[in-house]
């Protein structure tokens, strides 16, 4: 594995174009930037079964945070993010594919990596998978500087669809849009070491 | 409960379940300073692990919970004579109603049948108590958070396994540890704590390895085989170099703590409780005069 680590972070603005997408490789350290939504299994399953058109705007070469936030409200009524920490994406992946092609998504943001679906409409519409860190609630519910609205609150407040403004978002992009994953070279890598763990001749 | 002992019992809860969801254990912190500056300076692990302790401190200055997940609560208490169980257990309800409005938890609990989330972190099942009595006058709660990222990569094997080589010993016990690790990968927010239940029944085995999370990673384990087989399983898994969160390195656990429950002669369960890095954990002791003192296990 190489890493380019070596360079700062990379900065990236959603909504952004195909090529700044396509310049990003597996290893890249990225700050994000922009207007990002979120959506878990309830949301996932709303875009893929309706094609809500209300969402359209904000996803549009826009990015989707696998998120079940914690949210409070001010005294004005509006809302603010408390606690914001990625959940485990694999569950959306039925989904992502026509999630990337309908909505021409090109950031999914999430935990623990997608799979082949997903990985291949990464590459044929140019998107990629940014890996947040599991746990930095706090920081990344800092992170969020606005929330400029909310889709279908009756989903309950972890499952709804918010709309934000994020700045200086910390992730690691381990899918992207050249059919490369770090969750398959991980995988692969310690499963040998696991075999000689176990004794397992292959 | 008498009025003249253990006013306000719902308040010391609330703050009980705050410290634990807000303040990470010293043990924990220390583990991940250690996993820290084993990771090579200007890699994503290396970052991830800097990121990490840098939110640690932060949710400490804030309050604001160490993950949004605040996941299932499990107490585990020693309650006095003059305690009713019952009537604790309203208490502690209603302490836990007040914590998710304070937002201290995010509301957690759903019905499996309707999918509605009551919002209250309450329902059947819930919250998960161990309630023991005992003979001394004073409540000693201990209570962790464990979500549901960590949940869904624990794991429970039967023995003997044979396509892991997995005999009826401690071999086969070792064996099917670094199966269920590596089938974690980083899903679990690796770096994970490992709980590991010897024996026992299905439910009382994975009772026996989430309990073993309570322990302090620092602690020896009584039993010289368990206590070498928890050493050589850290070494270990570690060499399987997933690394913080999946992304490679050196830190793909914090620590392994086994322990042991009777089995049946038919069956030999070895089930694996895999809590993430944000291992919250607190202990609550409780005096009827309102003396009150919190620690990290």
């Amino acid at each position: 594995m190489i890493w380019r680590s070596e360079m700062a972070a990379i900065k990236i603005k959603f909504p952004v174009s195909e090529s700044e997408i396509r310049n990003l490789k597996v290893g890249d350290e990225v700050l994000i930037s922009g207007i990002m939504v979120t959506g878990r299994d309830a949301a996932h399953k709303w875009m893929v079964e309706n094609h809500p058109t209300e969402i359209a705007d904000a996803l549009k070469d826009g990015c989707i945070y696998h998120c079940g936030p914690i949210v409070g409200k001010d005294k004005k009524g509006g809302y603010f993010f408390v606690a914001a920490g990625p959940t485990t994406s694999i569950r959306e992946e039925p989904f992502t594919p026509e999630v990337i092609r309908h909505y021409q998504v090109k950031g999914i943001i999430g935990k623990g990596g997608m799979g082949a679906g997903t990985l291949a409409a990464c590459k044929e519409y140019g998107a990629v998978y940014l890996h947040a860190i599991g746990g930095l609630a706090a920081e990344l519910g800092h992170r969020v500087k606005k929330v400029k609205g909310v889709y279908k609150l009756e989903f309950g407040v972890p499952e709804a669809m918010w709309v934000l403004d994020v700045e200086d978002f910390p992730t690691v992009v381990t899918m992207d849009s050249h059919g490369n994953s770090l969750h398959d070279i991980v995988e692969a890598d310690s499963g040998k070491i696991r075999d000689s763990l176990i004794g397992i001749a292959k | 409960m008498a009025k003249k002992k253990f006013d306000n019992l719902q308040g010391h809860f609330l703050e009980l379940i705050r410290r634990t969801s807000t303040i990470m254990p010293k043990d924990v912190v220390k583990a991940i300073e250690t996993g820290r500056d084993s990771e090579k300076p200007g890699s994503p692990a290396r970052s991830t692990m800097d990121a990490i302790l840098e939110d640690i401190k932060l949710s400490g200055r804030t309050s604001i919970p160490l993950c949004q997940d605040t996941g299932t609560l499990i107490f585990h208490i020693d309650v006095p004579l003059s305690i009713i169980h019952k009537d604790l257990i309203l208490t502690i309800e209603k302490a836990i109603a007040e914590a998710t409005k304070k937002t201290f938890l995010r509301p957690n609990s759903v019905d499996p049948i309707t999918g509605k989330n009551p919002g209250n972190n309450l329902g059947p099942g819930l919250p998960q108590l161990h309630l023991h009595q005992w003979d001394k006058d004073y409540i000693q709660a201990r209570l962790m958070l464990k979500g549901g990222g960590s949940e869904n990569v624990s794991a429970q094997y039967k023995l003997p396994d044979t396509g892991l080589k997995a005999g009826r010993d401690l071999k086969g016990v070792y064996n099917v540890v670094v199966d269920a690790v590596w089938k974690a990968q980083g899903k679990g927010c690796a770096p994970g704590i490992i709980g590991i239940g010897i024996g026992g029944d299905r439910p009382s085995g994975y009772e026996c390895a989430k309990e073993q999370l309570l322990r302090p990673l620092h602690d020896i384990n009584k039993d010289p085989k368990l206590a070498k087989l928890e050493e050589d399983l850290f070494r270990d898994l570690n060499k399987l170099g997933i690394g913080p969160m999946g992304f490679g390195g050196n830190t793909t656990v914090l620590g392994v703590k086994a322990g042991y429950r009777m089995r049946l002669p038919a069956c030999y369960f070895v089930s694996i409780a895999y809590i993430c890095w944000s291992a919250r954990r607190k202990r609550m002791v409780l005096h009827p005069d309102g003396k009150i003192n919190y620690y990290d296990w």
